[in-house]
């Protein structure tokens, strides 16, 4: 059974995000799952820290801490190994949650 | 706490909150920035940047508990819950306090016996490298006064060594008296350990010129305190011991109290002074081994290198003194135990009770454990809960483990202080008012590290015992059913097999101590080889008047006339040291005509005594034939003896041993006259000794223990008996005891084990008692619904209770049953401290039965009459 509470799908998304923009900032991150998901999703900007730190914790993400374009400092994050192999498991876990609801909404 | 905290944050956790602050400041400008882009005004940009994030101080402190490196702060954090915990469900925690304050206490108290009597040094400034040399065979551990000087003058291996010997004596200062206990220690021996005077001076190896060249004495700070009044002008002052008179040169320091851990003597006496020595002094004498040497080794060298090279000395006097140093043999033990005269009791007793207090903490935290399991699978839901928002298992079970560790430090801490009250209470305690015997028991850094390692220790034992039950909870089940039922009873739980072991433990502890008190009890009427009910002992030491060994024999003919003329006495005989007293001596005896007096061709080894005539129809020695010893064997007549069953058959075999002859080491033949009955001479449980008696005028002795029977009690008769003593001489002290009184000495070790082993099985049936009654009303509250549909359904109260209970039951049966066995085994071991200790009696076997089938009652009435309560109507209401 796929793990599917709302936690992982938080990183699911955050990991997908670093994954594909490479380096971000949080800031930077809720932006982009602003934008990609044509402001369908917003992340709840309060829970987005401490999962930036669990997953670094778990060392999915490694920090660092850089100067923005313009000019400000913050902290990047970007994917470990690790980091990508926890993505694949998401992704896919995700597919078969997204499966399943389809699934049962057919049958309602 | 709080600065410990304080501490914390100032170290630790501000660094990686100002990290935190500042990332979370460089969001909050982006968003700033942007709103401002966005065309929003500063205050408005401001104000929803801030709200988008909401409440700062949250979110910092939810990203710094994913931080691993504030596991201190962490840590912290779940002590704090597990306290809230622990105050929500005071009974558990309550109940948990008592068992591991018992279980704590019971541990630190006998390790710090343990501790004060085999593993601390020497409580001496210059502790390091002390050893006792005893010889080889266990229980000979004195040396002979001229071996001590040869091993000290040949030996390479030790920097010093010392000689001492504990006697006892009258001290007179001016009109006052007193009974005193003082050690005969070498002149070197203060300068070897290390010890300066509280005042005046100590004397040294320098003031030892020759026999009687030193008589000074140097004062014990207690006794100067309790009978000088802590009077500095005491030194200088003179004192008379034995009537001879000695000067009070200075005042050893407070705490000191020689070489031996439980004896405090009064004074020190230089060894080569005689108050008392006459004849062939020991002094000179290397068939007399009545001292202790203290070594003190060289610092590179080691026991073994050390032992090897006195006994190398040893064979040379071996060769040298045949008759005397034939078997002389040496061996290097801890120091402290008079010689190593109660190392090897004192280590494989309190090694015994050590082993039983663990055991007894074990039950206790088994108890914890399926406690703890209990309140966990109640909690069941609490954790589903907790896990299905996303806590891991890994946090789960710290948080468990934390509340066991905080409840068992909490304990360990309570129970330490506890045992301390009660440790100071025993060094108190004189076990015998006529010897100078303290255990000085005090807790020590180890003594609390011990405490601290159990209290731990024991936490995580039963805080772990629910990890399969957090392993195994699957949030979505607990969650959606509510019931716990299914994860707790299984068919056979963990928690039952601990319940088992524990009641087998009791049952064992239990067993142990019926078998000590029976053999205690039957100790009392053992066969001694004389009757002590109703005889009163008056002992004193002739040296203490002054009188010398020649002129004792007069006096003690004197004082049986007094005293048998006083009206209620009905015999009345005197012997040197009464059997069972502080140890009778022993002295190998050779067949007549051997030539040749070396140890090993001697036929073996015999008790002595010297008794006057009368001496055994008072103590109530049965003589099977011959005759008592008359007036008419006094020191011109042939030299005679009587001898015990044992030693007529070693020596004669089955002829009558009456007419026949031995000798001993001073090859004088002794004529045998009699015979008596085998008896008890150093401990009920020792086995036969061959034992000799000698006319106290042939065998003169000062130690004079007057046995006096009669049907009159202590308190009537001591009036009259110091009246007619003091007819005799009045300077002369007396001790008064009745004889089962003085027995004491002999049935204490017998009373220490009967004791602990009392205490230790109190302790053990009160655990399993709740333990029972925890397991018992716990299945019955968590099958109280089931009971309720059973009840209604027209089940009837029997039934029940044999559902609700069986488990109990069995358990205690089966348990009970094992420790039985198991106490049968154990109790070999035990026959070795008490007298006749076997379990195949009747009375311990009811006893045992009893005992456990009223704990198991006491357990379960309480649960079985919840049971029987059921209301369906009531239960199914509260659904």
């Amino acid at each position: 059974m796929a793990r599917n509470d709302l936690q992982g799908s938080l990183d699911l998304l955050v990991l997908k995000t670093l994954s594909h923009m490479g380096e971000l900032h949080g800031y930077g991150i809720v932006q982009h799952i602003q934008k990609a998901s044509d402001d369908l999703l917003s992340i709840e900007e309060g829970s987005l820290y401490p999962a930036l730190h669990r997953m670094e914790q778990s060392g999915w993400i490694r920090s660092e801490w850089k100067v923005t374009d313009t000019n400000r400092e913050a902290k990047y994050y970007r994917l470990t190994a690790a980091g990508q192999k926890e993505l694949l498991k998401a992704e896919k876990s995700f597919e078969q949650l997204v499966k399943g609801v389809r699934a049962v909404l057919r049958y309602a | 706490m709080s600065i410990f905290r304080r501490l914390i944050n100032s170290f630790h956790r501000s660094k990686i909150e100002q990290e935190i602050d500042r990332e979370l400041r460089s969001h909050v400008e982006m968003r700033i920035a942007d709103n401002l882009a966005a065309g929003m005004s500063p205050e408005e940009a401001r104000r929803d940047a801030l709200i988008r994030f909401g409440n700062r101080t949250v979110i910092r402190e939810g990203a710094t508990a994913a931080d691993a490196e504030l596991i201190f702060d962490a840590l912290w954090r779940e002590m704090r819950y597990a306290a809230r915990q622990l105050r929500r469900t005071p009974t558990f925690t309550i109940t948990a306090l008592i068992t591991l304050i018992l279980g704590i206490g019971a541990n630190v108290i006998v390790f710090s016996v343990l501790n004060a009597l085999l593993l601390r040094p020497l409580d001496v400034p210059l502790a390091t490298g002390l050893y006792n040399v005893v010889r080889e065979t266990p229980g000979y551990d004195n040396q002979s006064y001229p071996d001590y000087l040869d091993f000290q003058s040949k030996n390479t291996t030790f920097s010093a060594t010392a000689a001492y010997r504990l006697q006892d004596a009258g001290l007179t200062a001016g009109d006052a008296a007193y009974k005193c206990w003082y050690y005969r220690v070498s002149g070197n021996y203060f300068d070897m350990l290390g010890v300066q005077p509280a005042y005046g001076r100590l004397f040294h190896a320098s003031d030892e010129r020759g026999p009687n060249s030193a008589p000074y004495i140097v004062l014990s700070h207690g006794f100067w305190i309790s009978h000088f009044n802590s009077d500095p002008r005491v030194v200088g002052t003179a004192v008379h011991v034995n009537k001879h008179p000695f000067t009070v040169i200075g005042i050893a320091p407070s705490g000191f109290h020689g070489t031996d851990v439980f004896i405090w003597p009064d004074f020190w006496m230089p060894i080569v002074d005689s108050p008392d020595d006459e004849g062939t002094s020991f002094l000179s004498n290397r068939g007399m081994h009545n001292i202790w040497i203290l070594g003190k080794l060289k610092p590179d060298v080691s026991p073994r290198q050390a032992t090897d090279n006195l006994n190398t000395i040893a064979r040379g006097l071996a060769s040298q003194y045949p008759a005397t140093d034939d078997e002389l043999s040496a061996r290097l033990v801890k120091p402290g135990l008079m010689g190593d005269m109660f190392g090897d009791p004192a280590r494989s007793f309190l090694a015994g009770i050590m082993v039983l207090a663990f055991l007894v903490l074990l039950a206790a935290c088994a108890n914890l454990a399926s406690l703890f399991a209990a309140r966990t699978a109640d909690r069941s839901r609490e954790l589903a809960i907790r896990l299905a928002i996303g806590s891991s298992r890994w946090h789960i079970l710290r948080q468990l483990l934390a509340e066991a560790v905080l409840i068992s430090v909490l304990g360990g801490v309570l129970g330490t202080i506890f045992s301390t009250a009660l440790l100071a209470a025993l060094t108190r305690w004189q076990p015998f008012p006529e010897f100078p015997i303290h255990v000085a028991v005090s807790a020590d850094a180890r003594v609390y590290f011990v405490a601290l390692l159990l209290s731990v220790g024991s936490g995580i034992v039963w805080g772990l015992v629910p990890v399969r039950q957090v392993w195994a909870t699957d949030s979505a089940q607990v969650t959606k059913t509510g019931a716990v039922g299914a994860m707790v009873f299984r068919r056979f739980a963990f928690r039952d097999l601990l319940l088992g072991v524990q009641i087998t433990l009791c049952t064992l502890l239990v067993t142990s101590s019926f078998v000590a008190l029976r053999g205690m009890q039957r100790s009392l009427h053992a066969p001694l080889g004389f009757q002590p009910q109703s005889v009163i002992l008056a002992q004193t030491d002739l040296h203490m008047g002054g009188h010398t060994q020649s002129s004792s024999s007069v006096i003690q003919k004197r004082m049986l006339q007094e005293v048998g003329s006083i009206p209620g006495v009905t015999a009345i005989g005197i012997i040197n040291e009464t059997p069972l007293g502080t140890g009778g001596s022993s002295t190998p005896v050779y067949r007549a005509g051997t030539t040749d007096f070396r140890m090993s061709n001697s036929a073996f080894g015999a008790k002595y005594f010297s008794i006057s005539r009368g001496y055994l129809a008072a103590a109530g020695t049965l003589l099977l034939t011959g005759r008592d010893f008359t007036w008419h064997d006094d020191a011109n007549a042939p030299k005679v003896a009587i001898v015990n069953e044992r030693f007529a058959r070693e020596m004669f075999g089955k002829t009558s041993a009456l007419g026949l002859r031995f000798t001993m080491a001073d090859k004088i033949s002794y004529e045998i006259v009699g015979v008596v009955e085998n008896g008890k001479y150093d401990s009920l449980t020792e086995s036969p000794w061959a034992a000799m008696f000698f006319p106290l005028e042939q065998n003169p002795d000062t130690d004079t223990s007057l046995v006096v029977r009669s049907q009159l009690p202590l308190g009537e008769l001591v009036p009259g008996l110091t009246q007619a003593l003091a007819r005799i001489d009045p300077s002369l002290p007396f001790t008064f005891h009745t004889w089962p009184d003085a027995l004491g000495f002999v049935l204490f070790p017998a009373r220490v084990a009967t004791a602990s082993l009392g205490v230790m099985g109190l302790l053990a049936a009160m655990l399993a008692v709740t333990g029972v009654f925890g397991m018992a009303m716990y299945s019955v509250s968590k099958r109280i619904k089931e009971f309720g549909i059973r009840v209604a359904l027209g089940a009837q109260p029997l039934q029940l209770t044999r559902s609700a209970l069986r488990r109990p039951l069995i358990l205690l049966l089966s348990g009970s049953t094992a420790g039985l066995l198991l106490g049968t085994i154990g109790s070999q071991l035990l026959a070795q401290i008490v007298y006749q200790a076997t379990p195949r009696d009747p009375l311990v076997f009811a006893g045992v039965m009893i005992t456990m089938a009223v704990l198991g009652f006491v357990a379960i009435c309480i649960p079985a009459q919840r049971a029987l309560r059921v209301d369906p109507a009531v239960l199914l209401r509260e659904e």
